[in-house]
């Protein structure tokens, strides 16, 4: 329970942390806000050789409206997010799961880039990314290049990145006109990962039927899990009740391959995936047709 | 390799020399005899080992010591200074019985300082979510919700 021997380094610039990372070619890691890679520590399932301390990086700590919507540097808190009015104006749907991410004292510290970046298929950030087609600034000593969340999370806990590249940006751009948006999840305790969790985007056209609609699922496989078909079904069409559950009904059958774990086996997430997929696109389409109808 | 750093807890500085991976939690207790900071599960997930790193409540578990380097610290023992002085939070916990073994009221108290400075007045369920961060086996919460408003009736009274 206690973390094995590593090298420390607290950079104070990015390019710093890029030369330590591309020093020690893939033995190390960078430490942004902790929140899961020193539980893996303690538990010696990580052994980096170094730890790259980004916590007294400055250049990283921002939350800005710039071009692309609202951008977020790496190390921004979580609870930095969630006590922002800037985020709930730009990204509403972003601002509204924050506090289902763990506890307080876990987002006080927790970071966007992190969390982003660890890529647990029961995190929030990454389902909530995909639902809105945020991208990624990566760099390495030597380059920088966007990734879009899509092709971002390529499977377990693993991402498009380099050992030697470091996420230093993430971009949620804004909703277009006529959006409704909704998170849910649903956990055994507030705060604990949730069994299945889910974000929805619908967009109204002024004739009230669906332009757009995104529907991503957390905890039911190996990654983020986009729902496209369920999503396809509700295009061109009123956001009925009706039409809802056929998509919710389509997105947990056909669209998910849950495991099961100790707390809820395969068919009870499935029934859940369901039941959060209903809850969020509902909500969602309403507030769309709020939006419209203003 | 060890190193030196500087950190200041509950008002006073210290210069120590670590190794990176020591815990903020073990170095509290272990190199500064400040054990009123308890370790359960060590993982983030109990929520013992909470204290305040520059005014926030954090995970002192899932810190390293050198971390706190140049930062401010308040654990525990930053609340009162006996038993004849008890912090209003402790006041409302004992007079409330707040705690059964007491292992999780530490990091419970720690997490409260922060909260009822924004929230001096929080409703029941903002309580109960604040306190979903602090596993405590004995009580079933509700006496520790009593008491934090009973404690936050206290802080009221103290400050006006």
């Amino acid at each position: 329970m206690k973390p094995a021997v590593f090298d420390y380094h607290a950079p104070r610039t990015v390019d710093e942390a890029l030369g330590l990372l591309a020093q020690y070619g893939g033995d190390a890691k960078p430490l942004a806000g902790g929140q899961s890679l020193v539980p893996t520590m303690n538990f010696r399932l990580a052994q980096p050789a170094a730890l790259v301390d980004l916590n007294g990086i400055d250049e990283l700590f921002y939350l800005r409206q710039g071009e692309g919507g609202l951008r977020c540097g790496a190390m921004t808190r979580q609870r930095s997010v969630e006590n922002s009015t800037l985020a709930q104006r730009l990204s509403p749907l972003l601002h509204e799961a924050m506090p289902h991410i763990a506890h307080t004292q876990i987002r006080n510290r927790g970071t966007i880039g992190g969390s982003l970046a660890h890529a647990d298929p029961a995190a929030e950030l990454p389902a909530l990314a995909l639902a809105l087609d945020a991208r990624f600034y990566v760099r390495s000593l030597t380059d920088g290049r966007w990734i879009a969340a899509r092709d971002y999370y390529t499977g377990l806990f693993t991402t498009a990145m380099q050992p030697e590249e470091m996420l230093v940006e993430a971009v949620f751009p804004a909703l277009p006109a006529g959006s409704g948006w909704a998170f849910d999840e649903v956990a055994r305790q507030h705060g604990n990962y949730a069994l299945c969790g889910a974000a929805a985007i619908i967009t109204q056209g002024e004739d009230g039927l669906v332009k757009n609609a995104k529907l991503v699922f957390l905890s039911v496989g190996e990654g983020p899990v986009e729902a496209f078909q369920a999503a396809n079904m509700l295009v061109g069409e009123r956001p009925t009740p009706e039409a809802v559950r056929a998509a919710a009904d389509t997105a947990a059958t056909q669209e998910i391959d849950p495991v099961g774990d100790i707390h809820a086996g395969p068919a009870f997430r499935r029934h859940l995936a369901r039941v959060v997929a209903q809850r969020v696109l509902t909500r969602a389409a309403a507030r769309a047709s709020a939006e419209v109808s203003v | 390799m060890k190193h030196t750093f500087t950190l200041t807890v509950n008002g006073r500085n210290y210069e120590r020399e670590v190794e990176p991976r020591l815990l903020l939690s073990d170095f509290l207790r272990h190199d500064l005899g400040l054990t009123g900071t308890h370790v359960g599960c060590e993982h983030g997930v109990c929520g013992a080992c909470t204290v305040l790193l520059d005014g926030e409540a954090v995970r002192s578990c899932l810190l390293f010591a050198v971390q706190a380097s140049g930062r401010e610290v308040e654990t525990v023992e930053s609340l009162d200074s006996g038993p004849q002085n008890l912090h209003p939070l402790q006041h409302g916990f004992w007079e409330a019985h707040g705690l059964q073994c007491g292992y999780c009221t530490p990091g419970i108290l720690m997490s409260l300082v922060p909260f009822l400075r924004e929230n001096p007045n929080p409703t029941e369920s903002e309580i109960r979510d604040l306190l979903s961060g602090n596993i405590c086996r004995c009580t079933g919460y509700q006496k520790i919700v009593e008491a934090v408003q009973l404690g936050a009736e206290l802080i009221q009274e103290k400050s006006t």
